[in-house]
């Protein structure tokens, strides 16, 4: 069996994978990575307080060139290192250079596209996701007192984008089509207090709103317009809409994709040499969009890649925060809930602070928090263990240590 | 900032223990200590006493007087009273009218208001609530001595031998003679201690012998020891002829109960217990016999009291050093009561209704229009209320709406009558809500005369401040009303000092053995003087050139008041109670104290830590009867008779026998929305001393099914909410409701409980457990909160009221708070020491520390180190370890 492991892409789940590779099996893979962006790996996720300037590039740095020289990884990074096509037949990939590189084991990990609306003037100078360090250069290049910034989508992406650009001076407008912000991880109530927050920073809301088209001149985008035939002036128009897995390449290279990359519990794809993981895959039926996860398939890849072979990954509920200064938020699971589920819920309008735990058949199926989440960590793992809470129910909401004195143990095994 | 030092006596109970009080009068603040000179307590007080300077708040007084619900002026308001009674009078005749008058008040006032009504007034409609309390003692004393003597003192509790109990809860009770009981028998361990009480009380810590008696069969027991004794020879032959008749007729009577085992049956005890007891008594000469309302509160109350007499006749053990039987009455000045003839049935100072008596009075008062005849007692009297034979009703510092047996039937009648006057030192009573005028009396702390104790010690009780607002004292008041209806020139008094000076000369009065001999005496005092008055040190009546200090003991010498100067054998059979239990109402409602309440908490549930031993109305019920009646332990419990319901509390004991219900007697409707005892008493009462069976009522007993159960604590007093059971209670810093109801109830109506609050909400809500809370702050200080359940499972209160105490709440607190549940360690659990306020938790957690006994738990932690009545409870959890 050879040695030649290629990993395309050297985003959060390409360099994660090259981490548990090092501490899996150093040195059993000549393991060459190629990434478009001309950096090491950095911190996706931090972008967000990079874009606020909370944060500086050095300081989202995961790994840097010299990590990869250290480890014996063969780092070929920038746009002409953007991979173009995979050969199975010849097991070689080719770069935009035209060079081409032999494999014998192949790990797609490119990761996601930002959707754009298909609406007319989505090309237009000034109109861009928000997805790489290029994104966030651009937009600081657009940055300018006074200035009109609208963030089409109220999601993760889509506020802290919102809340950076306000907080360089920007006037921002965060479209969304659904009343409720960030509905996908709060509940109504907990969407009002972070949208009460947000409109104390100085951010418009426009919803439920849907972006009938984009106008300008000269190419340059000058306004944005809705379905309900109004429109506001616009500089800048963040497309926070979510993600599409990136799967261009695989499909080209007539490997079995349905929204995703579709992989094996142990993220195999259809072809035996080639694996994927990250936002480019379907498993079982789920794509992902959080790190959490992606940490979770690297694992599982590496134990897999590095023969030892027990591992098989397994999608849990993720819970997910927002990462902006003086925000808290949290959910994990089902906090929609369910036919039969029941709801706890605590309130302290004063200090913003809301919490939602959704219970079903005695077990925590998932829970909402604002403005306190200290315990989110805690609901997580109830909401995996899925540990029947029916003694804990009265202390549930106050947390782990009042449950642990209440029980009289550790509440959760692995707590100790 | 000046402090004074003031010696004065305690306002509870019959003991008379005397204080010694800092006063800081302009901040109208004061300590309490016990008196170590006061031969009634050397120093010690109990819980309730240690607590009256927290009483003595201004905020919860009547300072001014009312008419109709409004205010008034005194002259206005004394004008009304006495057109009021002089029309009454005028119109239906002098039993037209009525007061009704109480332990609470000193000597003094009850002379004043008895020489009113009596003399005055021409009726002899005054009658007290001593009446609840010891009218059969007073009645069995009379049958056996000629007069309502108590022979011997408190003294003799620490010379005797064995010391009997009976139907008393000493240590609840009457605590500081309980303390002297319990130093002198750890002391002298030979001494032994028998109670006898179908409950089995914190009395029984100390007992050598508990005989759970059948309620009512004391009786039997004591006719079966007058046979035993006689059986063991002890009868004391000599004393018996010279000084005592009927005593073949007693024993004839006495022998019908039959030999021991068929006592021991009738009493349902087992007849080793009995005779055991009986032999302990019989080689016992140094042998007091103590009892209280468990004698008395019966329909053969007075034969009850007889039994014990009798066998204390027999044996000659009455009179003599550590001998006798001794009757521990409830109130401060219930013996004052019976010596100025505060009972219907008694004229003044011992004297009695008949011709020889009646002239002396009349003469010595100049009274032409003293009544001839005894006036109704009190179960009679609201009779006669609602009846409308009675049409103006003056009640003075007492709560009958609570206290009286059949008590919404007084309600009733109250509400009724077309004239209701009430003096009292506070603003709101179950009894003051009826009254159409209302008169604010001085309460203790600024009440100035003299009272009786239970061992005959007439002791000072002494002002501590000015008279507050408008009150006025109660002999003040009652001599107004009587120079309004024409009497000025018998109601003379400017000073307390002139009334006690009146009455000891009445007492004096041709009180010779050629002209009318009584035992009630103190006419050293009758030409006392301010200043001697003033300084009145304690004394035990009689006082008068035979004994100018004072007598401890009556009777030694064998020469008793009844006109052969012997006493009598009475011969008594065992009469049960009234009314049996029965297939609808099949248990036995017993009634009686708790430790720190006193009578229906008009003042001692103003002191926030009284309120903490025991918070709620609740009944004890035996475990078996509670699984018989569905009842859950600390559910709430519908508890119904033939005369009236309530809802209490349920605690599972086995200290109840078995078809016996015990209900505190205190909780009223200021205090609960169902919780006042009263209302179910059947007001049956002794034909020889009308006092009312207050023991034993037959009721049934059920679950009372809330929908929910909640509470609120609240640093502001808040309206009553919606719900059928509701016991209000002070915190120390909050008011605390308990409170359970039908229907549905949800976080909008905590919101709108607690609506007059200002303050950040925060709220928890578990809505399909019917769990809800919500509490609201302001500024980081706790303002309330309240929380509701279906079922009692509540977090404590305790550690939730403790957090009123804090200046603030910091970020974690505030986000523990709606658990209810302290941080480990914080929550001291439900008091136990009163004094000290030390809770369960820290002593159980001193235990698991390594203390094995009273002693080390009272060095750490100071619980029971001052009155001392926590110490059973220590000894239980020392025991459940």
């Amino acid at each position: 069996m050879g040695r030649r492991l290629v990993v395309i892409g050297n985003g959060m789940a390409g360099g994660k994978l090259l981490e548990e590779l090092a501490l899996a099996c150093p040195g059993k893979y000549e393991i060459t990575v190629f990434g478009n962006e001309p950096y090491g790996n950095y911190n996706r996720i931090m972008l967000s307080p990079l874009l606020a300037g909370d944060k500086t590039l050095d300081d989202i740095m995961l790994n840097g060139r010299e990590w990869y020289a250290a480890n014996g990884f063969n780092l070929q990074a920038g746009a002409d290192k953007a991979v173009v096509a995979i050969n199975r037949g010849r097991k070689t990939v080719q770069c935009a250079d035209g060079s081409e590189t032999p494999y014998d084991k192949l790990v797609i990990a490119t990761g996601s596209n930002p959707y754009f609306l298909p609406v007319e003037g989505n090309d237009l100078q000034g109109v861009m996701g928000f997805r790489a360090i290029t994104d966030v250069n651009r937009m600081l290049s657009a940055v300018g007192e006074g200035k009109n910034a609208v963030v089409i989508g109220g999601g993760l992406l889509g506020l802290e984008a919102a809340v950076g650009l306000a907080g360089r001076g920007m006037q921002v407008t965060v479209v969304h089509h659904n009343a409720t912000l960030l509905n996908r991880q709060l509940d109504a109530y907990a969407a009002n207090l972070l949208e009460e927050n947000l409109r104390s920073r100085g951010i418009h809301f426009k919803k439920p709103a849907d972006t009938a088209k984009l106008s300008g001149s000269n190419g340059k985008l000058e306004h944005i317009h809705f379905a309900d035939g109004s429109s506001q002036p616009a500089d800048l128009v963040i497309m926070a809409l979510g993600i599409r897995p990136n799967i261009r390449l695989a499909q080209e290279a007539g490997l079995f994709c349905k929204s995703g990359i579709v992989v094996s519990d142990s993220l195999q794809s259809y072809d035996p040499s080639i694996y994927a993981l990250g936002e480019c895959i379907e498993h079982r039926g789920a794509t992902f969009g959080l790190v959490a996860p992606l940490y979770d398939q690297a694992k599982v890849l590496a134990n897999h890649l590095s023969e030892h072979g027990v591992a098989q990954y397994k999608t849990l509920p993720t819970a997910t925060k927002l990462k902006v200064t003086g925000i808290h938020l949290f959910s994990v699971g089902n906090f929609s809930g369910t036919d039969s589920s029941e709801n706890l819920i605590y309130k302290d309008p004063a200090n913003a602070i809301y919490k939602k735990l959704v219970i079903d058949n005695n077990r925590l199926i998932g829970a909402v928090a604002y403005g306190d989440t200290s315990e989110g960590s805690f609901y997580s793992e109830l909401v995996e263990s899925a540990r029947d809470i029916c003694d804990l129910r009265p202390y549930l909401m106050f947390g782990r240590a009042l449950c642990e004195q209440m029980a009289g143990t550790p509440v959760m095994e692995n707590a100790a | 900032m000046t402090l004074q030092t003031i010696q004065t006596t305690c306002a509870y109970c019959g003991v008379g223990c005397g204080i010694n009080s800092s006063v800081q009068a302009d901040a109208h603040h004061a300590s309490v200590q016990g008196d170590q000179q006061h031969p009634s307590n050397f120093g010690r007080l109990c819980s309730k006493g240690t607590a009256l300077a927290d009483t003595i708040s201004l905020n919860e007084r009547l300072l001014v007087p009312e008419m109709n619900g409004h205010k008034t002026d005194w002259d206005t308001a004394l004008n009304a009273v006495a057109h009021g009674f002089a029309q009454t009078i005028a119109q239906y005749g002098p039993d037209a009218v009525a007061f009704y008058v109480s332990g609470q008040l000193l000597t003094e006032d009850y002379y004043v208001a008895n020489k009113l009504m009596k003399g005055f007034m021409g009726s002899g409609n005054i009658d007290t609530n001593s009446r609840l309390c010891m009218s059969s003692s007073v009645a069995g004393h009379k049958r056996a001595f000629g007069t309502d003597t108590v022979p011997g003192c408190y003294a003799d509790f620490e010379l005797a031998d064995l010391i009997v109990l009976v139907g008393s809860n000493t240590a609840w009770c009457h605590p500081v003679l309980f303390q002297r009981i319990k130093a002198h028998k750890e002391k002298n361990p030979q001494v032994k201690v028998v109670v006898i009480d179908p409950r089995k009380t914190q009395t029984c810590d100390i007992a050598d012998l508990h005989l759970p008696l059948k309620p009512g069969s004391d009786v039997s027991l004591f006719n079966g020891l007058l046979v035993a004794i006689a059986e063991a020879g002890k009868l004391d032959a000599d004393f018996i002829r010279n000084h005592t008749d009927n005593i073949t007729d007693a024993i004839n009577c006495a022998e019908i109960n039959g030999d021991i085992n068929s006592v021991a049956a009738t009493c349902d005890l087992n007849a080793e217990d009995v005779r055991e007891f009986y032999r302990l008594f019989c080689a016992t000469e140094k042998n007091i016999t103590l009892y209280s309302q468990g004698v008395n509160q019966s329909s053969a109350g007075t034969d009850k009291v007889n039994a014990i007499i009798n066998c204390h006749l027999a044996t000659g053990r009455i009179g003599k050093a550590g001998m006798g039987p001794f009757s521990m009455t409830g109130q401060p000045n219930a013996m004052g009561g019976r010596e100025v003839g505060g009972l219907a049935n008694t004229l003044a100072a011992h004297l009695e209704f008949n011709a020889t008596d009646l002239d002396i009075v009349r003469r010595f008062w100049r009274a032409p229009n003293l009544t001839e005849a005894p006036g109704l007692s009190a179960v009679d009297m609201f009779d006669a209320v609602k009846t409308g034979r009675i049409k103006a009703i003056w009640i003075m510092a007492t709560n009958p709406v609570v206290s009286m047996p059949d008590a919404d039937n007084v309600k009733a009648a109250l509400e009724a009558c077309p004239l209701v006057v009430v003096s009292d030192c506070v603003a709101d009573t179950d009894t003051l809500r009826l009254a159409h005028i209302k008169l604010p009396a001085t309460g203790w702390s600024e009440k100035d005369g003299t009272v009786t104790n239970s061992e005959r010690r007439i002791s000072r009780q002494r002002a501590l401040f000015a008279k507050s607002g408008e009150a006025q004292h109660d002999w003040w008041i009652i001599s107004e009303v009587a120079r309004r209806m024409g009497f000025a020139e018998a109601f003379p008094y400017q000073h307390p000092s002139e009334i006690f000076a009146e009455h000891a000369a009445l007492s004096g009065f041709e009180n010779n053995a050629t002209q009318r001999l009584r035992d009630f005496d103190i006419s050293k005092f009758a030409h006392i003087e301010r200043a001697a008055y003033d300084a009145l040190l304690p004394v035990q009546w009689p006082v008068n050139a035979e004994y100018p200090e004072g007598r401890a003991r009556f009777f030694a010498d064998g020469l008793f008041f009844t006109p052969s100067r012997k006493a009598r054998f009475i011969p008594v059979r065992q009469r049960w109670p009234k009314h049996k239990t029965c297939a609808e109402y099949p248990l036995v409602l017993n009634t009686g104290r708790i430790r720190d309440q006193w009578h229906t908490m008009t003042r001692t549930a103003l002191a926030a830590q009284l309120n903490q031993h025991i918070d709620e109305a609740y009944v004890d019920i035996h475990p078996q009867d509670a699984q018989q009646y569905a009842l859950q332990d600390n559910a709430i419990a519908h508890i119904n008779s033939r005369w009236g319901k309530m809802l209490a509390r349920v605690k599972i004991s086995a200290n109840q026998r078995r078809g016996e219900i015990f209900v505190p007697m205190h909780w009223t409707g200021v205090l609960s929305r169902a919780g006042r005892m009263g209302a179910l008493v059947n007001p049956v009462i002794d034909p020889d001393s009308k006092q009312p069976e207050s023991k034993h009522t037959p009721v049934h007993i059920k679950a009372y099914h809330a929908n929910w159960y909640g509470f609120i604590l609240s640093r502001e007093p808040l309206p009553w909410p919606e719900a059928e059971y509701l016991i209000s209670i002070k915190g120390k810093d909050f008011y605390r409701y308990e409170l359970a109801g039908s229907g549905q109830k949800n976080l909008a109506d905590l919101q709108h409980w607690l609506n007059g609050c200002t303050g950040d909400s925060i709220s928890y809500e578990d809505a399909s457990l019917g769990m809800y809370r919500y509490a609201l702050l302001h500024n980081g200080r706790l303002i309330a909160v309240a929380m509701l359940s279906r079922d009692t499972n509540l977090p404590q209160r305790q550690w939730l009221g403790s957090l009123f105490n804090k200046s603030e709440i910091d970020s974690r607190g505030r986000a523990a708070l709606l658990s209810g549940l302290a941080p480990a360690g914080e929550d001291i659990g439900r008091i136990v020491c009163a004094c000290f306020s030390v809770g369960e938790n820290s002593i159980k957690n001193a235990i698991k520390g390594g203390c094995c006994s009273t002693a080390q738990i009272g060095a750490q932690l100071k619980a029971g180190t001052n009155c001392g009545s926590c110490i059973p409870e220590i000894k239980q959890l020392l025991g459940a370890k």
